[in-house]
């Protein structure tokens, strides 16, 4: 991404409260997410990151608060206060959701190419070949053989897996993505490899992204800025590795000193 | 007309888990670096050197201070400034040597070169023809460029961090030691690159423990334990 | 109200009480208006059970009335137990002409074909359905199908004809071959052979298609469109056959394969038995 800086950012949350009965999830999350950026939410369990996930995603519903999302389609638009079939069809096309598990994010029961091209199929594209072709460069780009196109899911490892769910979710060319521990759960060298293709997608595809994790590692790798939350509260944010080297809060200081030396 | 300047710079640590314990480091630091300078800093071990250039790159966070930077035509304000800010003037104008190459697992040696270029716009093919002619001078050898940084020595990673550094004409330069892990031989090969940039017009901000490094570079001297400074024990 | 005329006052006219006719046939215009939309109905306990063709008796007995000639198939032949059973209970609790013409028949029921004869205005047909829900097979989840329909999310079904020609190298389903019907939703046509297809697109008579286990009903409306759905590069195709029909040489008609002796030997016949005959 070269050049000036852009004028609007791609999501804003402003006042963003999510409660599960008395219990409060999140509370008054507020932030600007300016295109081409990757925004790292880390915490611990329970600190209400992935409910803010859920949330800006449009999965749940914020007891307060408004997301307002840039969109290609409509401009800046209240992704709460869309109908729920033009919130969906976002969901499809402009954005793309990275589950921790990939078999929440594909249908195990097609083959991969059926899962790659559904997106497509889903707007429209009628071509067999085509779709075929730009599923099979699709799992090139995720470094999975193309000889595995009409294999399902269900016979892939876990790192094939999620690689599948992110080719799934970047053939609609989304602006926008949002990733809930995405190598939560992986073998470490399957970490690597992941983490390494997420950065080369990210940069060149230009994506926006918002990523959860409670791994600072990956967090230090991945995004520009991060938000440190506790409690259901922001309690740090900035660059990523100012956060990281130059940690202001207790708490955040506290996560950094954890760390396992390797 | 200076490219950098500082007025009024003031950091302190604060450490929770001893109790708060606030260490200051700097004080009302102030200077100002022209194109075609390199400022040197100096001072004990411990006076903040590395504090102030790390603050000078947005890594630390000033806890008072003005640090502005001219980043194409304007000035840009970097104290408190928001993270896009900060980033974009990373991508275009300000470089920063730091001792440590954080290893990004698998990536190839001529790509880790070529990335802030290649992320800046440029074609890649030039990037990559421009990252191997700075391996070249700093004398890695081709068979490593296709290769992740992560098996290197540490010489040859600090070679690589330069190279990356740079692969763009950041016209600020912050330097953090770039010399610390290397031989006499491949000393020279980056001291020549970094002449080089001064005389093209950079403006530099440096750490040089090695003197004669410092001689070859340095237009001026900036002592970091004077004026204000550097009341406590950290760097 | 019981009809006297109708065994002595034993079942009411068209055996359904006057209040359900009237709950289906709102049903049915509620299905006519937003053609291929599945319409729950409160379907009634028949003198059948469920699979046998409950659905479309329904459908039959909601609209049937004296005037009416009705024509019964199953598989496209008048004279199988399940068609000849039906003909013969409407016959007696509707007091109607029965038929095995499908040009004199006003009313026609089917499982499983449609007659070879072209229809025509002002004749209806009326489809007995087993599972009306054309996403079923994919989306188990009845809520979930509902919302796919009203949002005309339709990517999961494309995705299934993508696996077929995947596996098999070309569209495998040949009979319930699912259409878009009127640009807007995707229907279950009744598990009729994919040969049929065409006969219901832009059809001059007015479709019915009762589910009487699930308790749907969906319509198409007279010259509505209903596109059978495929790829660009792999076009709709209906079936053929080398042979002819054995007994009147038809070349046009979808035929059945039967086996006539313990050695195997095969012959080729219409499954439409009233198209069959005229022929002959």
């Amino acid at each position: 991404m070269s050049g000036a800086l852009l004028s609007a950012p791609i999501l804003s949350s402003r006042g963003l409260t999510k409660r599960f009965g008395s219990r409060i999830a999140c509370r008054d999350i507020d932030f600007d997410l300016w295109p081409g950026e990757v925004l790292g939410v880390v915490g611990e369990s329970g600190s209400g990151k992935t409910t803010l996930l859920n949330c800006l995603a449009g999965r749940m519903t914020p007891e307060a608060g408004t997301i307002t999302y840039d969109s290609a389609t409509y401009g800046p638009v209240d992704v709460h206060g869309l109908s729920e079939a033009r919130r969906r069809l976002l969901s499809r096309t402009e954005w793309g959701f990275v589950n921790q598990d990939a078999r929440d994010g594909l249908r195990m029961g097609v083959s991969a190419g059926a899962n790659i091209g559904e997106r497509l199929m889903a707007v429209g594209a009628r071509h067999y070949g085509d779709i075929r072709r730009t599923a099979a460069d699709w799992l090139d780009r995720v470094e999975i053989e193309q000889a595995r196109l009409d294999d399902r899911p269900t016979t892939y490892s876990g790192g094939m897996r999620q690689r599948l769910q992110i080719a799934r979710n970047l053939v609609s060319k989304p602006r926008l993505v949002f990733m809930d521990e995405p190598t939560g759960g992986l073998d470490v060298s399957v970490q690597a490899r992941i983490l390494d293709l997420l950065r080369g997608l990210v940069g060149t595809l230009n994506l926006s992204a918002v990523l959860v994790t409670h791994d600072l590692g990956v967090a230090r790798l991945l995004t520009h800025r991060l938000m440190v939350m506790q409690g259901g509260r922001v309690v740090e944010d900035g660059l990523t590795d100012q956060v990281l080297d130059d940690p202001q809060d207790a708490y955040t200081q506290m996560l950094v000193a954890s760390i396992l030396p390797v | 007309m200076p490219a950098l300047r500082v007025s009024g710079l003031t950091k302190s640590f604060v450490v929770h888990a001893q109790g708060d314990l606030a260490l200051p480091v700097l004080r009302d630091v102030a200077l100002a670096v022209s194109p075609g300078e390199c400022l040197a800093l100096v001072g004990p071990s411990g006076s903040g050197k590395s504090t102030l250039l790390r603050s000078l790159y947005g890594n630390y966070r000033p806890d008072a201070g003005s640090i502005r930077v001219r980043h194409g035509a304007d000035w840009v304000e970097l104290v408190r400034a928001e993270p896009r800010t900060v980033l974009d003037v990373r991508r275009r104008t300000l470089g920063f040597v730091s001792q440590f190459l954080r290893v990004i697992p698998r990536v190839a040696t001529i790509d880790v070169v070529a990335e802030p270029a290649i992320r800046l716009g440029m074609n890649a093919d030039e990037a990559h023809r421009r990252a191997e002619f700075l391996l070249g001078v700093l004398g890695i050898p081709a068979k490593l460029w296709s290769l992740p940084p992560a098996t290197f020595s540490g010489g040859e990673q600090q070679r690589v961090n330069i190279a990356r550094s740079l692969s763009v004409d950041y016209p600020v330069l912050l330097l953090d030691e770039p010399t610390a892990s290397l031989d006499p031989a491949n000393r020279d090969g980056v001291v020549e690159l970094i002449h080089q940039r001064r005389e093209a017009g950079a403006a530099i901000v440096g750490i040089f423990h090695d003197v004669s490094v410092r001689d070859a570079l340095a237009t001026r001297i900036h002592d970091v334990a004077l004026s204000g400074n550097s009341v406590g024990v950290h760097a | 109200m019981p009809d006297s005329s109708i065994e002595g006052g034993a079942y009411n006219y068209a055996y359904l009480d006057e209040q359900t006719k009237r709950m289906i046939r709102r049903a049915i215009l509620k299905a006519v208006a937003v053609p291929g939309y599945q319409v729950p109905f409160g379907g009634r306990e028949m003198p059948l059970p469920y699979g046998w063709g409950t659905g479309g008796i329904q459908v039959t007995a909601a609209i049937i009335g004296r005037d009416d000639t009705l024509k019964v198939i199953d598989q496209g032949a008048d004279d199988t137990t399940n068609a000849v059973s039906i003909r013969r209970f409407f016959a007696k609790v509707a007091d109607v002409a029965t038929t095995t013409s499908t040009e004199k028949a006003t009313i026609t029921q089917t499982r499983h074909r449609v007659p070879e004869t072209p229809l025509r205005e002002g004749q209806i047909i009326v489809f007995q359905v087993p599972i009306p829900e054309p996403l079923r097979m994919l989306e188990p989840r009845e809520t979930e199908t509902r919302t796919l329909h009203a949002l005309s999310e339709y990517g999961v079904m494309q995705v299934s004809l993508y696996e077929s020609i995947a596996r098999f190298g070309r569209i495998a389903k040949t009979y319930n071959y699912p259409v878009m019907v009127n640009d807007r939703y995707i229907m279950s046509p009744s598990p009729i052979p994919k040969f049929d297809n065409p006969k219901l697109d832009r059809s001059p008579a007015l479709q019915l298609y009762g589910a009487g286990r699930e308790k749907r009903i969906y319509a198409v409306p007279p010259y509505t469109p209903v596109k059978s759905l495929d790829f660009d590069d792999h076009p709709f195709e209906v079936e053929s056959w080398t042979e002819c029909c054995a007994l009147c040489g038809s070349r046009e008609s979808f035929l059945d394969e039967m086996i006539v002796d313990d050695a195997g030997k095969r012959m080729f016949i219409c499954s439409d038995t009233d198209w069959c005959e005229r022929r002959r």
